[in-house]
């Protein structure tokens, strides 16, 4: 394996090739702060929460350090002022929709604003965590995303549910970071069984379940 | 029996033979059997054709063809007239047994048919003369009209297929690659990437097997340049394709084509069989030691699978969502094999560079963008349809000498350019001459060449929340900045338009737009806040009515205008009050009539029925509704 030299937050340091931006900078203890990312399971890219700033070629550029490969000669900056405002204004918006969990929890260290947009609880931020650990770690496909933008949602597969979430560990509910699969998930279970024996897909959040969520959790 | 072509020089004997049969022939009459003129009924104005000159014994010296799309659609159906290059347009099944009986037997010409400059009132009979074509250069596009899309015989009458001969006779894939980075051919299809270092960085990634792939899945709303390129004259980018093939070491290739573009899909389908019974395509092509086989693929129809690797994803059989490509898809695309995406267009410009050279090539644009752009002009321009133009041609003749100007005499307001993400470029900038580098200067891009004309009733907040509300639907929805960004983008913007809006809200909307341009994951998000990015950059003014004075200028956003009744103007017909479907206009005969303001539902459908001559009812925005007069009764005899 060879050894790549960069400079991180200003100091040399060396990596492994292979490595992410993300793994370099947590071994020199810098923190970043993810959603999306899980070491058992395979980058994924898309809460962009892990951005950061590198200079290349003598420019820079925003990318998400789960994903990015370390380099030879790579600079990379990961608290500058314009990655501190991405970081407040993603959470910002997470917030709009699943003022729970982890992302309150990284709201309250940003200071992000829970009140600067227009507010649409989902409580699933899509981080598909839930939906990896089932088909990467488990090799079933009881979760999935059904839907593209704005409608994009995820649900589970009663057919296939049926059979492997009985007999699984259900870690999925505990990686969730915000609230809904661990509340809605118990509700789900025993309706895998009887009420729904077609091969449709069904939304975790149905207006049931959604209306029951937003009374509960406040 | 179709005999394979087993050397560069059986192709040029083919062509040969193929252009004395067609010296036999006196007169052509060409079809146009694309999309737009299909649409017009083109098929029976084809048949009806054969009819008529079967029927007069012309079958011996007039040769019928159906073609590709010339690009006036809107005037459909298109029957050119060879050798006199007469257009006729707008030509309907009546028309047909008149034209052969008196423009090809009689040489007489019928005017009724032809092109009428909507200024001078003048006719114009030569297709070349015609404003709309006259201040085109249509390099790439132009031989469509010559060419029956599902007949390989006459691509190869016009010199089709030569670049390829050439370049597997004379040249090294680097000699290729070398050609078309000195003639810079930069990517049509969105980015403008150069398509020479493309390809050299696909032919160095280490890998024995390579793809070559065409996207064709235009997605842009009112954009149909690929399509009428592939639907037209698909041999031309299956030439460019092999070339492209050849030049990276690529034996395999793709062609993505859209679920909505059957007809491109059965043209390139049939162009790709019968390029592979000439020997064009398949093993040792041309006699050489070259193979290349290429598979239609046929999209999904959503507008993210045109984004590189979420094509090559849908290509895989996966779901075609974008992933986070920090390594490029030249060298680990499809299967993790290098792959080299081209748009159609691009490709359609390669077998010219090969053919004619690169100095040649490079003389045609503007420093950095070389070539032509074939754009789609559409929205408030009188002449509507596909354009093409050398690089460096400005907006303004655009508009003006080819769209021929403004309907109504209206006032130019600004031209949307490069699809839902690109910009509005404004008045100040209608000498600005198309080129890659200037429309991103701007806060535009090229894209793949949708231009849309405003004219100065647009209201600038009502077209940037009409593309939001496309990209919030068409956005894949993987990640943050882009799926609730352009959500909360369209949600402030609706709120403005609903006069809702607050001062705060523009500095959000740009602190917002930058998260979202800098943080999202593919080039759809990064580029999703262009739109509302030039919108209050270069129409601050009209944003700031809209929050501050609850004004509407153009009186557009419905939140922001109210019907009134000018009693000064009013007669009593009751034209309004018979027709308001929300019975929310009162008044009787002779009686000036007054609208509910809380009953209106905006509909504006007053405003239409009341009669030219009375012309009563206005639309205000941002002013009180002026008082009723106590007095509604109208004077007799007035009227
Ligand atoms: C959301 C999105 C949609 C795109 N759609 C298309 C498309 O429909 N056709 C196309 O040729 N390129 C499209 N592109 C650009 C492609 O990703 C790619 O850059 C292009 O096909 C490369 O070919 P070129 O270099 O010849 O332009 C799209 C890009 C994005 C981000
Ligand atoms: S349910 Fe939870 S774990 Fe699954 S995608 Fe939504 S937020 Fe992520
Ligand atoms: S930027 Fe938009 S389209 Fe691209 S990956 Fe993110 S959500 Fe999907
Ligand atoms: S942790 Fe990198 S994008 Fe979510």
């Amino acid at each position: 394996m060879k050894t790549l030299h960069m400079i991180i937050d200003g100091k040399e340091i060396q990596a492994e090739e292979g490595a992410t931006l993300l793994q370099v900078a947590r071994k020199e203890g810098i923190s970043i702060p993810t959603l999306c990312e899980h070491h058992e399971l395979s980058p994924y890219g898309a809460c962009r929460l892990c951005s950061v700033e590198i200079v290349k070629g003598g420019r820079t550029k925003v990318v998400a350090s789960c994903v990015y490969p370390a380099e030879e000669g790579l600079v990379v900056n990961t608290a500058t002022p314009r990655i501190q405002k991405i970081r407040v204004i993603i959470l910002e918006l997470l917030l709009a929709s699943s003022p729970k969990g982890e992302v309150e929890k990284l709201a309250a260290e940003y200071g992000a604003d829970s009140g600067k947009f227009a507010k649409e609880l989902t409580f699933c931020i899509l981080c598909g965590l839930c939906v990896r650990y089932c088909q990467e770690v488990k090799g079933e496909g009881a979760l999935g995303f059904i839907g593209r933008g704005v409608e994009r949602q995820v649900v589970y597969y009663p057919h296939l549910a049926k059979e492997s979430c009985l007999k699984c560990d259900q870690k999925c509910v505990s990686l969730c970071p915000t609230c809904i699969l661990p509340n809605i998930f118990g509700l789900a279970i025993p309706a895998f069984d009887k009420t729904y024996p077609t091969v449709y897909p069904v939304r975790l959040l149905d207006e049931n379940n959604l209306f029951n969520l937003s009374n509960t959790i406040k | 029996m179709v005999r394979k072509i087993k050397a560069p020089k059986d192709l040029s004997k083919l062509k040969e033979t193929l252009l004395a049969k067609r010296n036999v022939v006196k007169s052509r009459v060409v079809v146009c059997g694309g999309t737009g003129c299909l649409a017009y009924g083109s098929k029976k104005v084809f048949e009806l054709f054969k009819e008529e000159i079967d029927r007069h014994n012309l079958f011996a010296e007039v040769e019928l063809k159906n073609s590709g799309c010339h690009g006036f659609c809107e005037n459909g159906v298109v029957v050119l007239l060879f050798p006199q290059e007469i257009c006729y347009l707008r030509v309907r099944v009546e028309d047909v047994a008149e034209i052969v009986s008196s423009t090809l037997i009689k040489k007489e010409i019928i005017t009724r048919l032809l092109f009428q400059d909507l200024n001078s009132g003048e006719r114009i009979a030569k297709e070349a003369e015609i404003p709309f074509y006259k201040h085109q250069s249509q390099l790439v596009f132009g031989s469509n009209r010559f060419i029956d899309p599902k007949e390989i015989n006459d691509y190869i009458a016009i010199g089709g297929y030569e670049a390829l001969a050439k370049v597997l006779e004379e040249m090294t894939p680097q000699e290729v690659i070398e050609e078309v980075k000195k003639a810079n051919v930069r990517g049509r299809g969105g980015g403008g990437f150069p398509a020479g270092i493309k390809w050299e960085t696909t032919r160095q990634a280490p890998g024995e097997i390579k793809y070559a792939v065409v996207n064709c899945d235009e997605g842009d709303p009112g954009a149909y340049m690929d399509r009428s390129i592939m639907e037209g004259n698909p041999h031309r980018v299956l030439e460019g394709l092999i070339i492209n093939a050849y030049a990276i070491g690529a034996s395999e290739g793709f062609i993505y084509i859209r679920q909505e573009y059957p007809l491109a899909t059965e043209n390139t389908l049939h162009a790709i069989s019968q390029a592979q019974e000439y020997g064009l395509l398949g093993k040792n092509i041309l006699g050489s030691s070259f193979h290349f086989s290429v598979t239609v693929h046929r999209g999904a129809g959503a507008f993210v699978s045109g984004e590189s690797s979420a094509l090559m994803a849908a290509i895989e059989g996966r779901v075609g969502q974008p992933r986070p490509k920090y390594t490029r898809t030249a060298v680990s695309g499809i299967w993790g094999r290098p792959s080299n995406l081209n748009n159609v267009e691009t490709l359609a410009n390669i077998p010219l560079v090969i053919n004619r050279g690169a100095d040649w090539y490079s003389s045609i644009g503007t420093e950095n963008s070389k070539g032509t752009k074939i754009f789609s002009l559409v929205g408030n321009v009188n002449n509507t349809g596909l354009v093409e133009v050398p690089m460096g041609t400005t907006i303004r003749e655009i508009v003006y000498d080819i769209g021929g100007g403004i309907p109504g005499g209206k006032e130019f307001k600004a031209v949307q350019i490069g699809g839902p993400s690109g910009g509005c470029i404004p008045q100040q900038f209608l000498d600005m001459p198309i080129d890659f580098d200037e429309f991103s200067k701007v806060g535009a891009m090229m894209g793949s060449g949708g231009m849309i004309v405003m004219d100065e009733e647009t209201c600038m907040v009502d077209v940037a929340r009409y593309f939001l509300d496309f990209l919030a639907e068409e956005s894949c929805g993987k990640c943050v900045p882009c799926r609730e960004g352009i959500k909360q983008l369209l949600a402030i913007l609706q709120r403005i338009s609903r006069g809702e809006g607050n001062e705060g809200d523009l500095s959000v909307l740009e602190e917002l737009a930058d998260v979202i341009s800098d943080a999202s994951l593919c080039a759809l998000g990064q580029t999703a806040a262009n739109p509302v990015l030039t919108a209050i950059k270069y129409f601050r003014e009209e944003y700031l009515a809209h929050i501050l004075e609850k004004r509407c200028p153009t009186k557009v956003c419905q939140g922001l205008i109210t019907y009134f009744i000018d009693p000064e103007k009013c007669r009593g017909c009751g034209a309004c009050l018979k027709n308001c479907p929300s019975e929310a206009i009162d008044g009787d005969r002779r009686q000036i009539h007054v609208i509910l303001q809380d009953k209106c539902i905006k509909c504006g459908i007053c405003a239409d029925v009341c009669p030219e001559k009375f012309h009563a009812v206005r639309k205000l925005s941002g002013e009180p509704v002026p008082a009723v007069p106590l007095n509604r009764e109208i004077c007799r005899g007035e009227n």
